[in-house]
């Protein structure tokens, strides 16, 4: 999202739209999704540079346009951002809120087809082959979800159409923001070309260094570059995937109902943590969080891995694959902390902890294992009573500190100090 | 301490003592391996002891003893050693505090640890009865193959072992499949009132194959509050060797309600043949995903993986009656069943395809009277008595 931004804008929405022929993908990217949802929720914010992120070690999940103007990315430290643009307003993010408005944009792209493959909360591949006969061209269906999502939900996106997922993803990162570009079939080659390499998918700061030490910037020179020689210097796989790309080749379909691929939660500390017991009851926090967002999409689980980095920036990961897929998290953490607890570790210092779920499916939709009934003492590893739904509407009703598990309510002193503030 | 002892029996007995010795041993000494050499009434011989205060092994030999008394070694080196050594009577003596082993040519010399340190070993407790060796292995094998590994469910650690009369029943369940067998046994006391307890599943397989060499073994019970501190521990004697292992304190769940009474629709299948295709169509199945089973009259068309994956298909015959169902099953818990059964023909019992289905095995051939509803009750009585329940995989739609 950073690097994309950072590109000349292009943009063709007019009547004189370019041939959409033989471009039935469409990449829709909401524009800076977690900031526009909390500029509408307090328009006073409108025009204000806004990050949502936390803490002043933690990163930026969203930037408003306002803010990036300042150079303030996704995924850059707070620390870095707000020295950027020190007038920013920061706001905590609020998962529960994005997905709320997610489901209501994927409710419009199903209006279009069936074939939505969600990718995040706030992007998505529609394949409208299938739609051109009932909802007209490409273009216009495009126009037509823009015109939708603005006018029902008050938000802007962007959208990108092209023969390929690859090149449609380029295309609405070109548009940004509130911009639609057809990038035509038989134009390909030429809009690939002058691109710099680290637009292509998978070429990060490494690879990108590499392909500098061959004398390759742009796209363009990929494309006219001896597959051997990729092959020697990225290895077999990765050379021949950036050489397709390269030359606008993409045989990945549009798939239905992937949606994320996994949902984490993760908290970098103001101060590295020290005691194992805190570090444990971060975990709770962090694994109640990621029930409730797991919960909120109607999926489950089916990995559990944790992410521990410790003060010199050494990250570890551990997972465990569950024959159930779980989404409560009480059931998070008991994995959470038995992956935690097998690490050993003897006097940490922990930077960041992070709990993620993959292997997500929808709660019935997916392949389940069945279990036997054998009662409420052979229940676990997921809590059978819908205690995490109950918390969720709770949550919902009250707000997000109504109902927590008991060790991560506050000490008596600090409880009275949060009922003082109005 | 000093004695002559045959190389093999020696090694024999080591080999099976080390074997349950702890690898991160709670205190020094429970790596060791206690060695006596006593002179009784039977004659001399020599007792080899391990001890990790769950499980306690002990086996006797016989041996030429000069002078008796008990010394403590490493129990992993001590068995690396008599391993190797080469086919010569073994002289074992202590000298101060050091071992001293001699078999042929080749000399060792071991330190000793604190005998003095070494905990007592659990006595046997009172014997409820005997059982043919082999039949029980067999059966324990059978079962403990369903128990969980879970250690945050511990009643589903273990094996649940009910003896009434002149019956064992015994139990396993991972909450996704049951494995029930019964077997006939020699109650020490026919009309003793029936009981129940929870075996560690791992522990009691270990234990189960180990002591198959004396044709009959014998089961031991402590009786609660018999004041002997044999109480939670069951005790198994053959072939010389002993060993005791200290029960679960833990409630195995009520299992019986789960078995179905009746069914729908039931299939007859050659097991290697089924076994072998549900191993193929699985090369495609990733961790956990299921492998699909369509019954048809005449056969049973198997299938996994997904389209933009790799797909497998396979059709086998069965001989089936009932309407066609669809169902879907994790392939390991599958072939688990059918591979523990040991029949050639094994018969699959459905409801409908989201309840438990039923395998039994068929002694005899599928080709015999399969309409009987109690064909599976075979000509030797015992393979009818093995129930493997599984839960099926719901699939999507």
């Amino acid at each position: 999202m950073g690097r994309s931004a950072d590109l000349p804008r292009q943009h063709n929405s007019g009547e004189d739209a370019a041939d959409d022929t033989d471009c039935p993908i469409l990449h829709v990217d909401m524009d800076a999704f977690f900031a526009s949802v909390e500029i509408r929720r307090d328009p006073s914010l409108a025009g204000r540079p806004v990050i949502v992120g936390g803490g002043t070690r933690g990163v930026v999940a969203a930037a408003s346009y306002r803010a990036r103007e300042f150079g303030v990315r996704s995924a850059m430290p707070m620390g870095q951002a707000l020295r950027l643009c020190p007038q920013a307003v920061v706001i905590r993010p609020d998962h529960a809120a994005y997905s709320s408005v997610s489901r209501e944009v994927f409710a419009i792209f199903a209006d279009v087809t069936s074939q939505v493959e969600g990718i995040s909360l706030d992007e998505a591949f529609l394949d409208v082959s299938g739609a051109i006969r009932r909802a007209g061209r490409p273009v216009e269906i495009a126009r037509a979800i823009r015109a939708r999502v603005e006018g029902e939900l008050g938000l802007t996106c962007s959208v990108g159409i092209a023969s390929t997922k690859f090149i449609a993803k380029l295309a609405s990162a070109r548009c940004k923001p509130n911009g639609l570009l057809v990038v035509p079939a038989a134009e390909t080659q030429a809009f690939l070309r002058p691109l710099p390499v680290g637009a292509l998918w998978g070429v990060g700061a490494q690879t990108a260094a590499v392909l500098a030490g061959l004398g390759l910037q742009t796209v363009g020179e990929i494309a006219g570059t001896p597959p051997d020689t990729l092959r020697r210097a990225l290895g077999v796989a990765q050379g021949q995937h950036l050489l397709a790309l390269a030359r606008g080749i993409d045989p990945r379909q549009v798939t239905p109902g992937t949606g994320e691929k996994s949902i984490s939660t993760e908290r970098t500390f103001d101060r590295d943590l020290t005691d194992p017991a805190l570090a444990r009851l971060e975990l709770l926090r962090l694994s109640d969080e990621l029930g409730s967002r797991v919960r909120a999409k109607g999926l489950r689980g089916r990995t559990i891995a944790i992410k521990v980095r410790f003060g010199d920036f050494r990250t570890i990961t551990r997972s465990r694959t569950l024959p159930e897929g779980i989404d409560d998290g009480a059931a998070i953490y008991r994995i959470a902390r038995e992956l935690f607890d097998a690490l050993g570790l003897d006097q940490p210092r922990i930077r960041l902890l992070g709990v993620r779920a993959d292997q997500l499916g929808e709660g019935a939709e997916a392949v389940e294992q069945l279990a036997f009934d054998l009662g409420a003492q052979v229940a676990p590893p997921q809590t059978p009573t819908g205690l995490g739904e109950v918390m969720d509407r709770a949550r919902s009703r009250f707000g997000a500190q109504a109902l927590r598990p008991g060790s991560l309510v506050p000490a008596p002193t600090s409880a009275r100090r949060d009922q003082a503030v109005p | 301490m000093k004695f002559r002892v045959e190389r093999d029996a020696l090694a024999d007995a080591i080999a099976w003592t080390a074997r349950s010795l702890p690898s991160r041993p709670a205190a020094p000494v429970l790596a060791g391996v206690l060695l006596e050499a006593t002179d009784g009434a039977d004659g001399p011989s020599l007792t080899v002891s391990g001890f990790d205060y769950e499980v306690s092994t002990r086996v006797s030999i016989g041996v030429a003893v000069v002078t008796t008394g008990r010394v403590l070694v490493s129990g992993r080196l001590l068995a690396d050693i008599t391993k190797a050594l080469p086919p010569h009577p073994v002289d074992v003596s202590v000298d101060g505090s050091r071992v001293a082993i001699t078999c042929g040519s080749s000399k060792f010399t071991l330190p000793t640890m604190p005998v003095e340190d070494y905990p007592r070993l659990p006595d046997l407790p009172a014997t409820a009865g005997t059982v043919g060796a082999a039949e029980f292995a067999k059966a324990v094998a059978s079962v403990a193959i369903a128990a969980g590994r879970d250690d945050t469910l511990p009643m589903l650690t273990g094996v649940r072992l009910e003896i009434d009369g002149d019956r064992l029943t015994f139990a396993a369940t991972d909450r996704y499949r049951l494995a029930v067998r019964e077997l006939s046994w020699s109650p020490a006391d026919p009309s003793a009132e029936p009981v129940q307890v929870l075996v560690p599943a791992k522990t009691l397989a270990d234990v189960a194959r180990s002591l198959t060499g004396g044709g009959l073994l014998t089961l031991s019970l402590g009786g609660v509050g018999t004041g002997n501190g044999s109480e939670g521990i069951i005790g198994f004697t053959g072939g010389g060797r002993h060993t005791t292992t200290r029960l679960l304190d833990a409630t195995f769940p009520p299992y019986r309600t789960l078995l179905p009474t009746e069914w729908t629709a039931s299939a007859e299948v050659d097991v290697p043949q089924f076994v072998d295709a549900l191993k193929r169509v699985a090369l495609v199945a990733d961790r956990g995903t299921p492998v699909r089973l369509d019954f048809a009259e005449g056969g049973v068309s198997l299938s996994a993986g997904a389209e933009d994956e790799g797909r497998a298909e396979e059709q086998i015959e069965a001989d089936y009656t009932g309407d066609a169902i669809t169902t879907a099953f994790n392939p390991t818990f599958l072939i688990d069943g059918l591979t523990v059964m040991d029949a050639p023909v094994a018969r699959l019992l459905f409801t409908t395809p989201t309840k438990p289905a039923v395998l039994r095995p068929l002694a005899k051939s599928a080709a015999g009277s399969s309409s009987d509803g109690n064909a599976e009750t075979g000509s030797d009585g015992l393979a009818s008595e093995y129930t493997y329940l599984i839960m099926p995989v719901r699939l999507p739609g």
